[in-house]
């Protein structure tokens, strides 16, 4: 019994592509037609076509450039961060059970309070720009981080840390060498979860806080101009071709250095 | 030489897995271990690897007490495709036990290579594990142990989950191994053949809580091959006593009954 070929799944990758594409052509034409036909005002909602055609004009633009990288600096930032923390973190919560059950409730407490709700307090104490946003994009995408390597760790299979230990290596040694590789996959697919909380917590911070720069600040400065529909909605095409892009590059990631993962679950199975 | 005196492990849900289990296997030699499935056989491996602290009685290998893992010694699982970790190389997963051993990672990587070959796998190291069939998979383990060099090999029902013909392969490889390398092994078997075939002593245990029922020494030449010495005399008279022993009956040797043939 060879692991090697896993029957393939679903559609393949240009069926998966023609499928997207003929996605977003549909909602381009439906909005082309409406703003064309006048059914909504069109400063209301102007065609897909002028959207696309500011879009582009802005990626040309050295003001909106320097936007869009105080954004991803914060973003960048703010997740590593929010990796540097919540992994060792959730290493400590995922093999120390009495520290798991000691915090639970403090994290239960925590957990459900919107993010964005703290954007008020962290203003009111941290000031403006990324020394404000980036606690707040760290609080919101470590929940996602240490969950997935708490429940990685769960995950590990006790003979794969018998076989170590029974080589003599110390329960300290198992974890970084048998635990923290078999939970890397968890946690990388938390770190991509968490790469998408930290886009909207970084936009969401700027459009909410009120002044300084950055992509949500675009936004949010064109919507009190008059006529600034377009550039609200380049904008926001910008933001979520960013969160496309981010989720893309971190998923083929994903793949290319856990193919280990996807040969042992197709294997296993 | 590894002693085990009193050996009494209970669970903390209260199952006595042994009670008060006594058994020397000296310098060299290659000991089968049978007794009904869920006897106790994989607890009493566990104790001896130092996986498990057992509740009362006395471990000691050459003379040492197993407090925690003893340094001089390699388990292998029955369990291969857990036991290999697919993140790594199978070369890289036979080096890595060696850097207990404090070796240079040109060191690690020759060994590695050496041991591949000896269990007859000299391309495979590049290979992950996950690549290769279950039969080649538990070759690497057995590869793994055998580059750590310890005195003593465990084995926890290692060719349970290979076909027929693939166990048969294995059970020669640990032969070739054990006379090569002079390696104390002690295997644990639910299959009444096999543990014949291998064991220079064969170790039956008592149905749940573990105790050695009978110590039969086994008599057949040191060199052994598939065909003949499964039909020698001494090798079916053997697997019948052993089977009979498996199934409860007494310890006295008497007339083997004829329907004493293979184990559950």
């Amino acid at each position: 019994m060879t692991h090697e070929s896993a029957p393939p799944r679903g559609l393949s990758r240009p069926g998966k592509w023609a499928r997207g594409a003929a996605g977003v052509a549909i909602l381009f034409l439906a909005s082309e037609i409406l703003g064309r036909a006048g059914v909504v005002d069109r400063s209301y909602l102007p065609p897909a076509s002028s959207i696309t055609a500011r879009a582009f004009e802005l990626a040309g633009d050295p003001d909106f450039l320097f936007n869009v990288r105080v954004t991803l600096t914060a973003w960048a930032l703010g997740l590593l961060i929010a990796t540097a923390i919540a992994v060792p973190l959730g290493l400590l919560f995922g093999s120390v059970p009495a520290v798991n059950t000691a915090v639970r409730a403090i994290v239960e407490f925590l957990r459900p309070i919107p993010s964005v709700a703290l954007i008020p307090l962290a203003a009111l104490l941290l000031g403006s720009g990324l020394k404000m946003e980036v606690p707040l994009v760290v609080y919101a995408s470590s929940w996602p981080i240490l969950f997935n390597t708490v429940y990685g760790l769960d995950d590990v299979d006790p003979t794969a840390k018998d076989t170590l230990r029974s080589f003599g290596f110390s329960r300290f040694q198992v974890l970084l060498r048998v635990s923290l590789p078999s939970a890397a996959p968890f946690i990388a697919t938390g770190v991509r979860l968490a790469a998408s909380i930290a886009l909207i917590l970084a936009v969401g911070t700027e459009i909410l806080s009120g002044f300084g720069d950055g992509l949500g600040m675009f936004i949010a400065q064109a919507g009190n101009v008059p006529g600034g529909t377009l550039d609200v909605l380049a904008g926001t095409v910008w933001a979520g071709c960013l969160g496309l892009l981010i989720d893309m590059l971190l998923g083929q990631g994903e793949n290319r250095v856990f193919r280990w993962h996807k040969a042992q679950r197709s294997g296993a199975s | 030489m590894l002693q085990i005196t009193g050996l009494t492990h209970s669970y903390a849900d209260g199952h006595l897995a042994l009670d008060g289990l006594d058994l020397t296997v000296p310098d060299g030699e290659l000991v089968s271990i049978v007794g009904p499935s869920g006897c106790g056989k994989s607890t009493l491996l566990r104790c001896t690897a130092g996986l498990i602290r057992p509740t009362g009685g006395r471990l000691t290998l050459n003379g040492a007490p197993i407090g925690g893992v003893p340094d001089d010694l390699a388990v292998v699982f029955q369990d291969y495709s857990r036991s290999l970790f697919p993140w790594l190389t199978v070369r890289d997963n036979v080096a890595l036990p060696l850097r207990r051993r404090g070796k240079s990672r040109a060191e690690r990587r020759a060994a590695a290579q050496e041991a591949l070959e000896s269990v007859g796998l000299p391309d495979a190291g590049r290979k992950y594990p996950w690549q290769l069939s279950g039969g080649m998979q538990q070759r690497v383990s057995i590869a793994r142990a055998l580059a750590y060099r310890p005195s003593l090999m465990l084995m926890d029902e290692p060719f349970g989950s290979v076909d027929a013909q693939t166990r048969e392969d294995l059970e020669d490889l640990v032969l070739q191994v054990h006379r090569n390398e002079k390696m104390t092994i002690l295997l644990v078997t639910h299959d009444i053949d096999e543990s014949v075939y291998v064991g220079d002593r064969v170790v039956v245990l008592n149905r749940s809580p573990a105790r050695v029922h009978a110590d039969l020494p086994v008599s057949l030449p040191a060199v052994r091959d598939q065909i003949g010495t499964r039909s020698d005399p001494e090798f079916v008279r053997l697997r019948a006593e052993v089977g009979r022993l498996v199934r409860g009956g007494a310890k006295v040797a008497g007339a083997a009954p004829a329907d004493a043939d293979r184990g559950t």
